[in-house]
């Protein structure tokens, strides 16, 4: 096996913090002592990467993912050999060239030209190389018109392209990109891929740090997971994605979780007043009585409870509880009743919202002609709907039991939450199940092929 | 270290497009440009003059025309108050360079004091000017072949010193104020508004400490006083002494360099 290109090995990097204070005590000792680098004693660590390694083959494209704050550009920067590993080492072969920051060395008052010479100069060229490369620098900024304009008056994509076209023009043996991507429109965009392709055909090396996992799914031969500095995963970049997208959602379904106790607690602790007692006046959605407008009521829990929803669940394909679900996914609204008295009158109504509070479905067993015949002791409502046909987003949710005339026994107005995840970024609220085809003069490239935004 | 120092050389070109662009950029925009790197140091050889001549009239003898021995010792001054002041700032200016660019960061100090250096050198033929025009050119062979090692020497001192003080500003930012303060200080504790002679006796040795001391008077003679460059032992020894500064002033910057991308 040929040596790789980059080989990080037990690689940890901690940052320190310094209090104010502690500056103004050292900078006597380390001037008099002159133990300047030992005296400064951190007053707070934190590991931005910790005991990471890996190996990088030559003519490899590489993918690290993670979420914000798991090390992702502190381990470029590593391997680009800006910060230097607290521990461990970093091997890198060839030249680099670090599309970190694009046109971080422009100066904002001489011309587009000067600024890529100088530019250049500083990602290691040499003033003949850029010369014979300008006019493909320039070509590809597509700045022609205003390359002798101080940079100053560029726009913020011009000064990206620019930036971008000199480091890429480096020809570089390692090229180490950060979210870079994320700046240009499309066209732009399709034209730094083009040119990573290029770069690939050509044997080199890319390191790629990004958030956009359809491009290390399409992208990269191999890819790495950091979460909070350390490796979660490597290898295969469609198993590593797809391992890293469900952790993604189990976190998110843990935050939702504690967002929907949070908010049953804070309605809780408004309803406790005696229920024998008049209604209290004041605090609002909460009590005994139904608030005056429903449509404009907030979070909140009223009613007789002679009828009580003790427990809501929501339960997905796999049948277990859950708040994350797919769209077009089949799901279960499971609501535990009690009554404290055996009843004949009766109405169980669930109502689906968005998160800007627009009602998207609502219906009740009274507007399906249910008959309600008997009620006595604990029970449970379940809901199926078969396709959950919504577009991506947060949804909530109302369940309720309360008279044939209205009268609420037990409403729980929004206290519950789920997300709808998709692949297909549409848009609205609902998603007919839907077909498109199309007649043999029209056609399109088979699946596979398309954008990170097509099916899957 | 010393092969850090090394492979400052392969940066030659950077450095030198970068004090290149440091010049253009700083006159852009201005409807003289360039031209300020004259009338910058007459105007302040102007409001010196005005100050010495009129309001506070400096009689000696042995000064006069007093505004050309000003000017010998005022060049050089700004030079080196100039590249202090800006060298405590660059590295935390110049912040996305070194977190964002695998960027040699001693490049930035040095491209503060080589552009100032190029200003100082702008300011020269003026100085010739006016060396002509009172007649008081007075130039010795030897006194010439010395100019450019006064020159050097100060260059040497110059780096030293911004190496240290733009490494030490990015954790003791204090660095910044104490240091604009100290300028002012540091140029009234030098002999260039007056001479060498003038100052009290007793306190010599300390004068003699101050390492610009020994630059303005070499400045002096061999520009303005008439008579041999006697004070070449004393820039003999200064130069020793900005070697060392320089060593150990790189010797600080290597040793704080990784924490520079962390700090700034």
């Amino acid at each position: 096996m040929t040596r790789p290109v980059i080989d990080v090995d037990h690689v940890t990097k901690i940052y320190r913090r310094y209090a104010r204070r502690r500056q103004f005590a050292t900078l006597k000792s380390a001037l008099l002592g002159g133990t300047l680098v030992r005296d400064l004693n951190p007053d707070e660590t934190f590991a931005a990467v910790r005991d990471v390694s890996f190996q990088v083959p030559a003519g490899c494209t590489f993918g690290i993912i993670g979420r914000n704050g798991s090390g992702k550009s502190t381990m470029l920067k590593l391997v680009a050999g800006i910060t230097k590993p607290t521990e461990g080492h970093v091997r890198v072969d060839g030249r680099v060239s670090a599309l970190i920051e694009l046109g971080a060395g422009f100066h904002p008052e001489i011309s587009g030209r000067e600024n890529v010479f100088i530019n250049g100069i500083m990602l290691g060229l040499t003033k003949r190389e850029i010369a014979t490369r300008f006019d493909e620098i320039v070509e590809f900024a597509d700045l022609r018109d205003s390359i002798d304009a101080p940079v100053k008056t560029y726009s913020s994509g011009m000064y990206m392209r620019l930036g971008f076209a000199v480091a890429i023009h480096v020809d570089p043996d390692l090229l180490l990109v950060d979210e870079v991507l994320a700046v240009g429109d499309e066209a732009f965009t399709h034209k730094c891929l083009d040119k990573f392709a290029e770069f690939r055909r050509r044997g080199k090396t890319i390191l790629l740090v990004t958030h956009s996992l359809g491009l290390v799914e399409r992208f990269c031969d191999e890819a790495l997971w950091l979460d909070t500095g350390q490796a979660r995963g490597a290898g295969d970049p469609r198993r590593v994605v797809a391992r890293y997208i469900s952790d993604v959602a189990k976190s998110e379904e843990r935050q939702l979780a504690a967002d929907e106790a949070k908010t049953r607690r804070a309605v809780a602790t408004t309803t406790e007043a005696p229920p024998a007692e008049a209604a209290p006046a004041d605090p609002p959605a909460a009590g005994h009585e139904a608030p005056a407008d429903m449509f404009l009521a907030t979070e909140g829990r009223w009613g007789s409870r002679e009828v009580e929803i003790t427990d809501v669940t929501l339960t997905g394909e796999d049948g277990r509880p859950g708040h994350i679900f797919q769209s077009g996914e089949r799901i279960d609204i499971r609501l535990k009743v009690k009554a404290t008295a055996p009843t004949r009158d009766f109405v169980f109504g669930i109502g689906i919202f968005t998160a800007e509070a627009v009602l998207v479905y609502g219906t009740n067993t009274g507007l399906e002609e249910y008959q309600p015949d008997d009620l006595a002791g604990e029970g449970e409502v379940r809901i199926a709907i078969d396709r959950l046909d919504l577009v991506e987003g947060t949804y909530k949710l109302d369940v309720a039991v309360h008279k044939l005339e209205g009268e609420a026994y037990d409403y729980h107005r929004l206290l519950y939450s789920f997300r709808v995840k998709s692949h297909t970024k549409d848009v609205g609220i609902y998603r007919p199940a839907h077909a498109w085809s199309f007649s043999p003069a029209i056609r399109f490239k088979p699946a596979g092929q398309r954008g990170p935004a097509g099916q899957r | 270290m010393f092969h850090n120092l090394a492979q400052l050389m392969r940066y030659r070109a950077l450095i030198q497009s970068l004090v290149a662009r440091e010049l253009k950029a700083r006159y852009r925009g201005s409807v003289l440009g360039f031209f300020w790197s004259f009338i910058n140091p007459l105007l302040l050889l102007l409001i010196y003059s005005f100050v010495f001549a009129v309001i506070l009239p400096n009689r000696s003898p042995d000064t006069q025309p007093y505004a050309l021995f000003l000017f010998c010792g005022i060049l050089p001054w700004t030079w080196f108050s100039s590249s202090l002041l800006e060298s405590s700032n660059v590295l935390i200016g110049g912040g996305n360079l070194i977190k964002k660019v695998l960027f040699p960061a001693e490049v930035l100090p040095i491209v503060t004091v080589l552009a100032n250096m190029v200003h100082f050198l702008l300011g020269l033929p003026i100085l010739a000017l006016f060396l002509l025009y009172y007649q008081h050119a007075s130039i010795s062979p030897i006194e010439a072949a010395s100019f450019p090692l006064v020159i050097l020497v100060q260059l040497l001192l110059t780096l030293g010193l911004t190496l240290i003080l733009s490494a030490l500003t990015v954790h003791f930012r204090d660095i910044k104020d104490i240091l604009s303060n100290l300028i002012t200080f540091w140029f009234f504790a030098t002999p260039i508004i007056y001479r060498i002679q003038d100052m009290p006796v007793a306190y010599k040795w300390l004068f003699d400490l101050n390492p610009f001391t020994h630059l303005a008077v070499s400045y002096q003679e061999i520009l303005f006083f008439q008579g041999p460059f006697g004070h070449w032992r004393w820039l003999l020894a200064l130069a020793v002494a900005s070697i060392a500064l320089f060593l150990f002033g790189y010797f600080v910057f290597d040793r704080l360099r990784d924490s520079f991308a962390e700090e700034v």
